[in-house]
This record gives structure tokens, C-alpha cells and sequence, in this order.
């Protein structure tokens, strides 16, 4: 019976669509019966997921698929057999009346669209489109209303702030890209240098600041000019005996000090490879030499330091006789305070720049912990009160000593005789070479002491190092007989845009608050 | 007493939202603001004239509209100036408590709580700068307003489209109710 009923209720809403397909004064409750459906339907979904329908992108891929699914009008039929006023069950095992209900679907969708023929195409997409977008808010109740005159523009050349910020943290990441600077493990350059004493107490190579390499093979010095590659021979001992135990350029790079093996110290004027004077007083060979502006200080094998004003005829202006045996490293710092004096006697001294000329001054500090001899000795380039010494064989250490306190600061165990230590200028590193067993250099950050970097290729100790006057090239000479060239302190690539650009970045800056 | 609660709420959607959107999302240089005291908080508001001549035009409307009870949202689209695109869709659904009228009054809530939930408000759009894209062109901004259909249009206002971002990214802020009204915000921009 209760199939009969339902057929009979299917029949009479088919019946029902005849005469109100016809009539328009008959459609109008219809057409409300449907409308509360849909806001219904409505309503309901927007209770449950109001975001995704109230602002649904205008995608025109999606819309037209969507339009008759969402139009509601289909499923209510679907409802109709539903409502239980039919009987208790409902047993849907009835293809016909899928067939009936598909029917039904396509009669009230197609008088439908008769209605809506009446409206302009353009109307019709503005409404679907509305509707679409506005699914929850009854569209056709709502207006968007905006105030007709726009808003004023933002002052010309104004800029969000947070574009400011965001692209001025782009800049500076270059601290993270300078632990990542690549240090090629090979020599750029190799040159020959036969002859070279192989004697550790020597200082036999410095750079000036005009690009000259001076190079002493056994009684001869060479000027190698790293620009062009030329060689001069600049002088050549008398003696076959005599040999050059020490050179260094003045700081303006114009005149070399040369130390010879028979006490003298001589000033040569590289331009006109003349000799200028020829300054005696130490009883042995001169083994190091350091330039402060016009004092030159030279260090011998008798231990004693000689303070030489090469302006004046009397040139031997100061003693210092702080060491007992042979003086292998001294440098005068930067700022030209003090002058670091490292012997054979295992002595680091550190003495101040106010000397006279009678032997009997003391040195400021008379650093002791080294157990070989010191010969690498160099200042902090950025730390002017900051040096550090190496110690030989039996030491093996490099030391940092701040001189305004007189402590150790730091040390380092290198686990190989030290024989030179040179500090970047471009990076808060130094460099030291060494001999026995690997007889490399290597390279440490400052302070932290941490391993760089070690470069391997000569086969014998490493005994003198010099930098190029653009700081980013090391020489090294071995006792192997070769000149290595180290381009180890690269200067950044982006450090130098941005030194270049620095005109342009200020004026940008200055523009821009960052708040 | 209507109008006194509304009023709250009504300062909070025109004067300080609108503001701090535009302050917050560098619409118009930070230098044209002043900071004032609010809600406990210190919000900036625009001290530039034409700007504050064009809000006040808009707000003193939308209070109107807010007193009757007819605006069901209020949005600041924020466009690019040259291509005129959308960006970002800062929505506030105004939901109108209707059942309130002279005989029963309104549901009672203190102006100290209803203050904390505005504060939250515009906490949270301080805070969304953090995830929102930056917006890399000079921008404008636009004030929408959702009313009902019955509503008599003035002359110096006209229907627009809903302004509407294709392909957008929605992140709901916090909803805030007055005695009367009940605003959910809302913020929708350009998925990147």
C-alpha cells in the first residue's frame, strides 16, 4: 500500500507542475516555496563553514560547474518522498522512480530558465556571481556600498617601512659568508730561491708597500717586483763568506735595512740601488730588524738591540741589552709604544719607546713561559697593546700578551716549531708557518683560536713569512729553497660592493626610519 | 543609551581599525601619525588632513547606518595603486542583535570587558603583520560597506563590487560583541 501511496503523492506533484509551468500568476508560491529552501539550505551551510563561503574566489574554472549543484532547486523533490505522511517505510528498490524524479528535474529547470530569459546575460552573471561569492548573506538583500570619492594617495616616493626592513636585512649576512671564505690549499705562485739559508735566527724576507719582495739568498739580496714580475739583484756581498742575516723596508718602502753577518747595518735606496749608509756597532751578526718612522732598531747575536736615528751622523742613539744570547725576532708595534724583542735565551721583552742611549734600560716585561727560542713574533693589527710570539722546537706554542698588563692572554699548542706568525689585515685571523713534521702554515681565528685552515706544500721548515702590502697574499720561504704565494686572505666580494656602494647606502638610509 | 554603548563600538570599526591597518601595513608613511591612548593600548591615528577629511566623511556615514542597525559588514580592501588588484581584505561582520528594542534593553556587558575584547582586536592586527606578505607597491585603500537592501544610498555613495581576492589565504582574528553589535574580523590576502 505504501508504494501506491507514494506513486499517487509522485503523480500529484507531476500534476501540479503541469498547470504552473503555464500560468505565471500561479508560479509565485512556488517559486517562494523554493526560495525558503534555498535559504534554508543556506543557513545551514553557512552555520557550519561560514569562512570558505564568504569570501570564495571568483575562479572562472569553478563557477560554471558549480551553479547547478548549488541551486538547490534539484534536491527538493528529492525531499518530498521523505516526509513520512506516505507510511512507516520507505523500501527504495524502485528504478522508475529515479526516472520520475529526473524527469521532474529537467520540466522545472527548463521553466525555470524561461524566467530567467528575461534577464539581460550580463544581469544573470552579476547575480550568479553575486550569489556564488555572497553564499550565507542573502544577496539579494544586501548592497555594497563604498563612499565614491577614493581615499588620498600616499605622499609620492613613500615606501611601506617593513619593505625597508625587510630588504635591509638582506645586507648584511656577510658575517655567516666569512667563516665560509674558501682558502685554496694550493700556492698561487711558486719561485725559486736557490741558496737560502736554512738558519732559523734569520729574518730573510720582507714586502714593501711599493709591491717589492727582498729576498736574501746567502750574500745577496733580490728585489722581486710582484706587480710585473721582475727581478733586480740589489747588492751582492764582497766577502764569499759574508752573508745578509736580516732585511727590512722602511714603511714607506723607498729604503732597505739590511743586516750583514759581520755586525753591519746598511740602508740601501732601492730606486737607484745605491747603498746610503753603512751603520756599524754591533760586534756580531744582525740577525733582525725592525723600523719605527725614523729609528731603526736592529737585534744581534751578541743579544744586544741597537736603536740607529738614521737622519743624523750619530746614529746610534739607544742600547737595550735585555737578551743573553741571540736577538731572532723584534718588532715594533704599530703605533710604535713598543718594541717586542724575542732571543735565543727564551726571552719575550716587551720595551717601551722612551730609551737613552746608556745600556742599562729594563725592559717594560720580560716574558719567560716560552721554553725555545722566539723567534715569530707580531702585533695585532686592531689591538695595538695585543702580540704574539711562537716558541721553537722544545715549545711549539703560540702566546698572546697584552702589553698594557703584562699577561699571557691567550696561548695555543701548534705541536711544531714556530717559525713565523704574520696577523690579516682583512680577517681577525693570523697565520703561522712551521716546520718539522708537516712543515706547514696555518691559519687561526682570532680570539677563538679555532683552526682555519693549513697549508701544505713545502717539503722543508717554513721559516719566513711576509704579506703583500694589499694584505691578502702570504709568502712563505722554506728551507726547501722555494718562495710559496699564498692568496689566503682573500678580500670579500661583497665586503667590497658594499665599500664601494657605501655613498649610495647612506643616502638610502637616511631616508628610511626603521622603526 | 543605544547610542552611547554603540558608540564604542562604532569608534572602534571607523577611527581606530581603519587606522591601525593603515599604520601597521605602511599604506601611508608612519610619519603622519600621532599616538593616542586607547583601550589600554597606544593605537596610532593619522594626523595628515585629507586623510582624516575622507575618514571622517566615510565614518560619520557608517555611524548613521551602524545606529540603525544596518550595516552587516564594513571592509577595508587595501589595493595597489598601479594595477589596481586587490591585496588584502581586511573584513569586519558587524552581526546586529535585533531583538533588542526600547522594551527590553540591551544585554548587559561592562565597558571594561568590552574594551579588553576590542584591545584583543587590534592586538591581533598589530600582530598579523608578521605572517602577512609585504606589500611591495605604493597601495591605496577602500572602505566597503555591506548594508541592507533597503537602505537609501546618499548621493556621495555608490555600489561597488565586492572586491573579492582570487586565490586568497583567510586568517580569522578574534570576534568582539558590544551590548548590540557582535563584530567578527577577519583578514584575507594574496596567497603567495
Amino acid at each position: 500500500m505504501a508504494h501506491f501511496n507514494f506513486e499517487n503523492e509522485l503523480n500529484s506533484i507531476l500534476r501540479m507542475d503541469g498547470p504552473l509551468s503555464r500560468g505565471p500568476g500561479m508560479r509565485k508560491p512556488k517559486t517562494d516555496c523554493n526560495q525558503s529552501v534555498n535559504s534554508s539550505l543556506n543557513s545551514s551551510t553557512t552555520a557550519k563553514t561560514p569562512m570558505k563561503n564568504l569570501n570564495r574566489s571568483l575562479g572562472p574554472g569553478k563557477t560554471p560547474s558549480k551553479t547547478p549543484k548549488s541551486g538547490g532547486k534539484p534536491k527538493t523533490p528529492g525531499k518530498a518522498p521523505k516526509t513520512p505522511n506516505a507510511g512507516d517505510r520507505f523500501i527504495p528498490n524502485r528504478g522508475a522512480t529515479q526516472f520520475d524524479l529526473g524527469h521532474f528535474k529537467i520540466m522545472n529547470n527548463t521553466t525555470d530558465n524561461k524566467d530567467d530569459e528575461l534577464l539581460s546575460p550580463s544581469q544573470k552573471e552579476y547575480q550568479r556571481v553575486m550569489a556564488e561569492n555572497l553564499n550565507g548573506t542573502d544577496v539579494m538583500e544586501n548592497k555594497i556600498i563604498s563612499y565614491k570619492q577614493k581615499a588620498p594617495a600616499a605622499p609620492d616616493g613613500h615606501q611601506s617601512n617593513l619593505r625597508v626592513l625587510y630588504s635591509a636585512c638582506k645586507n648584511p649576512s656577510s658575517a655567516m659568508k666569512k667563516t665560509l671564505r674558501v682558502i685554496p690549499q694550493v700556492p698561487e705562485r711558486i719561485l725559486d730561491a736557490p741558496d737560502i739559508l736554512d738558519d732559523y735566527y734569520l729574518n730573510l724576507l720582507d714586502w714593501s708597500c711599493n709591491n717589492l719582495l727582498a729576498v736574501c739568498l746567502g750574500g745577496s739580496v733580490y728585489l722581486w717586483n710582484a706587480a710585473s714580475g721582475e727581478i733586480n739583484q740589489l747588492l751582492q756581498m764582497e766577502n764569499q763568506d759574508d752573508y745578509i742575516g736580516a732585511v727590512s723596508w722602511v714603511k714607506e718602502g723607498n729604503y732597505l735595512a739590511v743586516g750583514t753577518s759581520n755586525g753591519d747595518v746598511q740602508l740601501w735606496d732601492t730606486a737607484v740601488s745605491k747603498r746610503l749608509r753603512n751603520m756599524t756597532g754591533h760586534a756580531s751578526r744582525v740577525g733582525s730588524l725592525s723600523w719605527n718612522s725614523y729609528i731603526l732598531s736592529s737585534g744581534s747575536r751578541s743579544g744586544a738591540i741597537h736603536h740607529h736615528d738614521v737622519r743624523v751622523p750619530q746614529h746610534h742613539v739607544g742600547t737595550l741589552m735585555g737578551h743573553t744570547q741571540e736577538v731572532c725576532g723584534l718588532k715594533w708595534s704599530p703605533d710604535g709604544k713598543f718594541l717586542a724583542s724575542g732571543g735565543n735565551d727564551n726571552l719575550l721583552n716587551i720595551w717601551s719607546n722612551q730609551f737613552d742611549a746608556s745600556a742599562d734600560t729594563a725592559p717594560l716585561y720580560s716574558f719567560t713561559q716560552h721554553q725555545a727560542a722566539v723567534k715569530a713574533v707580531a702585533w695585532c693589527p686592531w689591538q695595538p697593546s695585543i702580540v704574539a710570539s711562537g716558541g721553537g722546537t722544545a715549545d711549539r706554542h703560540i702566546r698572546f700578551w697584552n702589553c698594557n698588563t703584562g699577561l699571557c692572554v691567550q696561548s695555543v699548542d701548534t705541536k711544531s716549531q714556530v717559525c713565523s706568525i704574520l696577523w690579516s689585515k682583512e680577517h681577525r685571523e693570523l697565520i703561522s708557518s712551521h716546520g718539522f713534521a708537516l712543515n706547514q702554515l696555518s691559519i687561526w681565528k682570532y680570539p677563538q683560536l679555532t683552526k682555519v685552515a693549513e697549508l701544505t706544500g713545502h717539503t722543508a721548515r717554513v721559516l719566513h713569512m711576509a704579506m703583500s702590502p694589499d694584505g691578502q697574499t702570504v709568502v712563505s720561504a722554506g728551507a726547501d729553497e722555494t718562495l710559496r704565494l699564498w692568496k689566503c686572505f682573500a678580500q670579500d666580494e661583497q665586503k667590497k660592493k658594499v665599500q664601494k656602494s657605501v655613498g649610495k647606502e647612506k643616502s638610502s638610509l637616511s631616508l628610511s626610519s626603521i622603526r | 543609551m543605544k547610542y552611547v554603548l554603540s558608540n564604542l563600538n562604532i569608534n572602534f570599526i571607523s577611527a581606530f581599525g581603519i587606522n591601525s591597518i593603515l599604520y601597521q601595513r605602511g599604506v601611508y608613511p608612519p610619519e603622519s601619525f600621532t599616538r593616542t591612548q586607547k583601550y589600554g593600548l597606544s593605537l596610532f591615528v593619522t594626523s595628515d588632513d585629507e586623510l582624516n577629511k575622507y575618514l571622517n566623511a566615510v565614518i560619520s556615514q557608517v555611524k548613521e547606518w551602524l545606529y540603525s542597525m544596518t550595516v552587516k559588514k564594513l571592509v577595508v580592501v587595501i589595493k595597489d595603486v598601479d594595477s589596481n588588484e586587490v591585496l588584502e581584505r581586511w573584513q569586519f561582520d558587524v552581526e546586529n542583535d535585533k531583538t533588542i528594542s526600547k522594551e527590553n534593553g540591551p544585554k548587559e556587558k561592562s565597558e571594561k570587558q568590552i574594551n579588553s575584547e576590542i584591545a584583543s582586536v587590534i592586538r591581533q592586527i598589530t600582530a598579523s603583520i608578521t605572517f602577512l606578505p609585504l606589500l611591495e607597491g605604493p597601495c591605496s585603500f577602500d572602505v566597503l560597506v555591506y548594508t541592507d537592501k533597503d537602505i537609501d544610498v546618499p548621493e556621495s555613495w555608490g555600489e561597488n563590487g565586492p572586491c573579492l581576492i582570487e586565490n586568497s589565504e583567510e586568517v580569522r582574528l578574534r570576534s568582539f560583541s558590544t551590548t548590540i553589535h557582535k563584530v567578527d574580523a577577519m583578514v584575507a590576502f594574496k596567497k603567495t
